[in-house]
């Protein structure tokens, strides 16, 4: 175990940076998202939730894949490069450390998402406990301990320090980098702050959220079910759900028209949106209740049934603090109630 | 709220009505959600509190092609929204019951800057406190009912409906603020200070829609963002500012139809202060053409679709 006092981070944050893009939680605006570190950035490492996840460091929400133009007469097609630098994610909670082994299940398994996966290989991901967990957490439900979350390095804020605990090959490598600015230490401070993390989480509302109704087995049973025609009516259709959260991971395929060629990139898509997944025949899921069945089935049914067991909600309750209408996927949970499949 | 309640009540099984569109309880005070209800027994859910902000009327749009009589609460501010609505022929008059309900402000949990809220009391309606008694994971804190109002109730339009068929309820004044005192801030900005203030705010939209999607006056059956013929659909970004573009042509699109609703700024995840665009189209028309509110009623023009001879020439006046 190592530690650094609080008020030295930003030297951290320097020779992190001085050999790798640095990612972290940055305060613009008012509201804290992951973003690169600059000598300037309002870093915001108390934030509980950024408002996006930090899926967007390995999957952003828009990328080129590649671009086609004329030169000379011919055509040419430049594919977009792969990540091939090293950058460090700083600050990911548990629940978002949680996320990353969802999105790996979509993308590392077979046909391999290059763009996606060169991310993987070159990202260094430094985790942090959770000191303030809040109402609208349940990632315990998942068996995720948000005292202890997994990553590269994991680090814990406790009184003046931040306690640094490397973890694998690529933690190793990222501690040596900033050896000069980690001292050793002893675990009992962190023994401490976990000991009061999970206290706090045994008081969460949400601590017990019952998911026995759902799983693969549940899938044919749960998608007859005539709540879905209740439960869907206030929805917006927005995105904001699937734009928060940390799992969602589908997309869609574009042309950005360039004038004299074509910019081919993929975007996230939303499942809540009326053209996902349109067929050139007219015919995807033709009303919002189907849209919005197919985002909490995707999530509790089919992708459990597809990854042994895994369900692909993390419960960071991203969607639960910034759904307009107020609906999200523990209202959905509890809908169907307890398990009888 | 119980007032409410047994007056859907009587309406439904009068006949009167065939659907309720109200708040039905939530997991906790802060999350009453839009919904109908169909029977008596399902209104035992209805729950009209400080935290009812939603703006019902563009559900109306759905519910108007729905069999019967649908029966909604409308808050004073939202009774524009639905007169608007009702201009663009958007919703049937003669399917909606309106009930108008006072309002004494609306709340937003995000504006209840603590950690591990586990209850908010204070809220009820009528009965709403002034101070409100917050139950945390991290201990009781209080705030003042005022500091936890989204930023439209401080320039509120005023306790009036301006369409209803009966009215429940009382309202109170909340106005605190000038409506215009952003815009203009915004208005002595240099250039530069402009586009920075905007590049911040409008770099964090994640083009999630909900913006668009709540919006009363977004209502066109497909909107120009979804269209799959359109080059940058509504789902990406394609520069860190391209979002500029939505959310100007947007303005655009909804200025001398916006009611300043609020609920844009109400639903934004991200913060963004969308409602300083609409505002500063209507102060502009305000100066430009006289004052004008959208849906204030059914017969003044429009001053963006009338033309009149001593109309104001583009770009006079602007300076």
């Amino acid at each position: 175990m190592y530690r650094i006092l609080k008020s030295d981070l930003p030297k951290l944050y320097a020779a992190i940076s001085a050999k790798n893009d640095l990612l972290l939680p940055v305060k613009t605006a008012g509201k804290t998202n992951f973003a690169l570190w600059t000598e300037d950035a309002v870093v915001d490492i108390e934030a509980l939730k950024t408002v996006k996840s930090p899926k967007d460091a390995f999957f952003p929400q828009s990328e080129n894949l590649y671009t086609c133009g004329k030169v000379d007469g011919k055509t040419t097609i430049t594919e977009e490069e792969r990540c091939n630098a090293p950058f460090v994610v700083f600050g990911i909670k548990g629940c978002d450390v949680r996320a990353i082994a969802v999105l790996d299940k979509v993308f590392l398994s077979e046909p391999v998402d290059s763009y996606y996966a060169s991310r993987r290989e070159h990202g260094v991901i430094v985790s942090m406990a959770c000191n303030r967990p809040e109402t609208s957490c349940f990632c315990g439900a998942f068996g995720i301990d948000c005292a202890q979350p997994e990553g590269d390095v994991v680090t814990w804020q406790a009184g003046e320090y931040l306690y640094w605990q490397p973890m694998t090959e690529k933690g190793e490598v990222l501690t040596q980098q900033v050896a000069e600015f980690l001292s050793a230490c002893e675990d009992a401070p962190v023994n401490e702050a976990m000991e009061q993390i999970r206290a706090i989480c045994n008081k969460l509302p949400l601590k017990d959220l019952d998911l026995s109704a759902w799983g693969a087995e549940a899938a044919q049973k749960n998608f007859d079910s005539p709540i879905w025609e209740q439960l869907y009516k206030p929805c917006l259709a927005c995105g904001t759900c699937t734009f928060v959260c940390p799992t969602c991971q589908c997309y869609d395929i574009k042309d950005y028209n360039t004038g004299n060629g074509v910019q081919r990139y993929r975007c996230w898509d939303s499942c809540m949106y009326s053209d996902f997944t349109m067929m050139a025949h007219g015919n995807n899921r033709n009303s919002q209740m189907q849209r919005f069945r197919q985002r909490f089935m995707h999530k509790l049914a089919y992708f459990p049934a597809n990854n042994d067991g895994m369900f692909s909600c993390v419960g960071c309750g991203r969607c639960v603090d910034s759904c307009p209408a107020h609906l999200n996927i523990v209202k959905v949970i509890k809908a169907f109630g307890k398990g009888e499949k | 709220m119980q007032e409410l309640i047994e007056r859907a009540k009587s309406l439904l099984e009068a006949g009167q009505v065939a659907r309720v569109l109200g708040w039905k309880k939530g997991e906790n005070v802060w999350d009453a959600e839009p919904a109908f209800f169909e029977s008596a027994d399902a209104l035992d859910a209805f729950v009209y509190n400080g935290f009812c902000g939603a703006n019902l009327s563009k559900y109306m749009i759905e519910a108007g092609k729905l069999e019967g009589k649908t029966l909604v609460f409308l808050k004073p501010c939202d009774s524009y929204s639905f007169n608007q609505l009702l201009r663009e022929h958007r919703v049937d008059r003669e399917k909606a019951y309106i009930i108008g309900v006072g309002c004494k402000g609306k709340l937003a949990i995000s504006k209840i800057p603590f950690d591990g809220i586990l209850n908010v009391s204070g809220a009820d309606y009528p009965a709403a406190a002034e101070m409100l008694k917050v139950e945390t994971l991290y201990g009781d804190v209080e705030i003042a009912y005022k500091e936890a109002m989204l930023e439209r109730c401080h320039v509120c339009k005023g306790k009036e409906h301006v369409v209803y068929d009966e009215l429940l309820g009382e309202s109170c004044d909340t106005v605190d603020a000038d409506r215009f005192a952003e815009v203009e801030r915004i208005e002595a900005m240099s250039p530069e200070e402009k586009f920075a203030f905007f590049q911040q705010e409008l770099s964090k939209c994640i083009r999630c829609n909900a913006c668009r999607n709540v919006c009363p006056a977004c209502s066109c059956r497909k909107c120009v963002f979804d269209s799959t013929a359109f080059d940058s659909a509504q789902k990406a970004n394609t520069t860190s500012f391209e979002e500029k573009m939505f959310h100007i042509i947007r303005a655009f699109h909804v200025a001398g139809r916006c009611t300043d609703c609020g609920e844009c700024s109400r639903v934004c995840p991200q913060g963004i202060p969308l409602h300083l665009f609409n505002r500063k189209f209507i102060k502009d028309i305000n100066a430009l053409y006289g004052e004008y509110q959208a849906g204030s009623d059914l017969e003044t023009k429009a001053p963006l679709t009338c033309f009149t001879t001593d109309d104001a020439e583009p770009g006079v006046g602007r300076g």
